[in-house]
């Protein structure tokens, strides 16, 4: 009767997402009086897998390396794995989503993405999600006795919760089908998904020299860099920072719209951050009408003045 | 090459979202429908992909009569035929049960998915057709090229992205990347014309099992008033960002 929680990391590190779904799970487990238990295939070190039982995992099933996109192999150990699990918890990333729907249909369990709050039932299974690109809130109720639950990033938090966490070796095959041809790694930056801040910036900025200030000013604030559909569709910035409806949908702590007039696509993929500050000469821009903070006035000035600021209190 | 592209229809981007009948139903009146438009860079690539190697392209969405607008836009913008599965779709595992099913009784070499619908954003249709049709599958690919039996793929992931090589049949989660924006196709009058003469072909449901049901909907809450600072106090803006929302 486990929980089972699928962990993914990135460059040997478990990401903040798979922290946030053990925490989610332990607390699961709590409402079901029993435990959880986390399955790797990263080859993480002893010591980053120990750190799962920091968030709640008693036991972490480790297997030896296999590659993220090989989802036949990843879904078909879980399946073995979970035969006694009534729920599976994962985060919302593309590779999470590409192994959980695989494991959905092998063992036939409802499964629920961009899952945003604890089950308010467990039986059967009740959760609310993010639906109609952010712009609702579903309430879903799994029909099936197993159920995949996605944790949306960022919505529940990691937390704390220790306990003593036994970790056992597993050995499995990749799956003959797919070749690896390697990984293109996009240097130095912050992964949008998991900032806590991001400073975003449109059309406003005239042109794609005029980055440098919004780039200094993520670093200021460690934050992630991102702009609005115009900008990538003119080619100014690249496609993965493009954030909204057809681009990813982001929800830090703290999110800059920095000459963005805020149309209702835009919104969809930004209006889960939790605070939201606009910078725009044009005060009847519509963002204006959805974020918390905002400043009317010209960006090449306010921009500058704004990392002085910061800089200050940093 | 026979491709086949699964179409989702969808409220178009700009629609204002309301429920109707106490918050348990999308209310789909005034609401303009358009091609789900993860699948409309997978319909592009489908075209190209054809023009390159030859074949043919055929589309099926699950739904009932009144998508069929929806279908025959896809057949104008160049598709061969369309499939429509006459049922209201469920929930993800009921709309792949059916599409594998069709899956089953015909052969594709390549069968391209959005990486998710822009209405309830599932992200699982793909994944459970690879499963129930046994097959690769490769979520979230914003790059494709076909020499000879073997696809090249590029998948995105959380800071970066990964290169794969499969080979044929396979299944995929599609978005931007597989074509560019600029690629993508405005169907022509002659499109338009021979769109109504293309073969459209509606299958019954085999009437599956729902695993997932919707209860209800509601709208994020509202954020309050959005405080205006002078833009000769960005020092205000700093300090209410650090002691009042506490996020910096």
């Amino acid at each position: 009767m486990s929980i089972i929680v699928y962990t993914e990391s990135w460059e040997e590190k478990f990401r903040k997402s798979t922290f946030e779904a053990v925490s989610y799970a332990s607390e699961v487990a709590k409402m079901l009086s029993t435990n959880v238990i986390a399955i790797s295939f990263g080859e993480e070190s002893s010591e980053e897998l120990a750190k799962l039982g920091n968030y709640g995992a008693e036991k972490v099933l480790a297997c030896n390396q296999i590659e993220k996109g090989d989802s036949e192999a990843t879904s078909n150990f879980l399946a073995e794995n979970s035969i006694d699990a009534n729920i599976i918890v994962f985060a919302t990333t593309n590779t999470s989503k590409m192994i959980a729907s695989r494991l959905s249909a092998k063992i036939k369990a409802g499964i629920v993405s961009n899952v945003i709050e604890l089950p308010s039932e467990v039986s059967p299974v009740t959760l609310k999600r993010k639906s109609f690109s952010s712009k609702a809130i579903e309430q879903v109720k799994v029909n099936s006795d197993k159920a995949i639950i996605c944790l949306a990033s960022n919505s529940y938090g990691v937390i704390e919760n220790h306990k003593n966490c036994s970790i056992e070796k597993k050995t499995i095959n990749s799956s003959e089908n797919i070749r690896f041809k390697g990984q293109e790694i996009a240097n130095g930056k912050l992964s949008l998904a998991e900032a806590e801040i991001i400073v975003s910036a449109g059309r406003g900025l005239k042109g794609p020299e005029n980055w440098k200030m919004i780039e200094d000013l993520a670093e200021t604030l460690g934050a992630a860099t991102a702009c609005s559909k115009p900008v990538s569709d003119i080619g100014w910035r690249s496609h993965d920072e493009h954030v909204g409806q057809t681009g990813k949908a982001v929800a830090p702590n703290l999110y800059f719209a920095i000459g963005i007039s805020g149309a209702i696509q835009h919104l969809a993929g930004v209006n889960s951050s939790k605070v939201m500050v606009v910078i725009n000469t044009d005060p009847e821009a519509p963002f204006f009408k959805s974020a918390d903070y905002g400043i009317v006035g010209d960006a090449f000035e306010i921009v500058p003045k704004l990392i002085e600021e910061i800089k200050k209190i940093r | 090459m026979n491709i086949l592209v699964c179409i989702s229809s969808v409220p178009d981007t700009t629609t204002k979202i309301n429920f109707s009948d106490n918050g348990s139903k999308f209310d789909s009146s005034g609401v303009q429908f358009v091609i789900n438009p993860y699948d409309e860079f997978g319909l592009t690539k489908a075209i190209m992909l054809k023009e390159k190697h030859g074949g043919k392209v055929t589309t099926i969405t699950v739904g009932e009569l009144n998508i069929e607008p929806v279908i025959r836009k896809a057949l104008a913008i160049g598709a061969d035929e369309a499939v429509r599965v006459n049922m209201s779709p469920k929930d993800s595992y009921s709309t792949a049960v059916e599409i594998s099913n069709y899956i089953s009784e015909n052969t594709f070499d390549l069968i391209i998915c959005g990486k998710e619908s822009s209405d309830y954003n599932g992200g699982v249709v793909g994944g459970i057709i690879a499963e129930l049709t046994n097959r690769p599958f490769v979520n979230a690919c914003n790059g494709l090229s076909i020499t000879q039996n073997t696809a090249n793929l590029y998948r995105e992931i959380d800071g970066g992205k990964e290169n794969l090589e499969i080979d044929l049949p396979i299944i995929i989660g599609g978005q931007k990347g597989l074509v560019e924006e600029s690629e993508l196709r405005i169907p022509n009058m002659r499109g338009i014309m021979q769109a109504r003469t293309k073969p459209l072909l509606v299958i019954e449901p085999k009437m599956n099992d729902i695993l997932t049901e919707s209860i209800s909907f509601e709208k994020p809450s509202e954020r309050g008033d959005c405080k205006i600072i002078s833009n000769e106090n960005v020092s205000e803006l700093v300090s209410l960002l650090q002691n009042e929302a506490k996020v910096i």
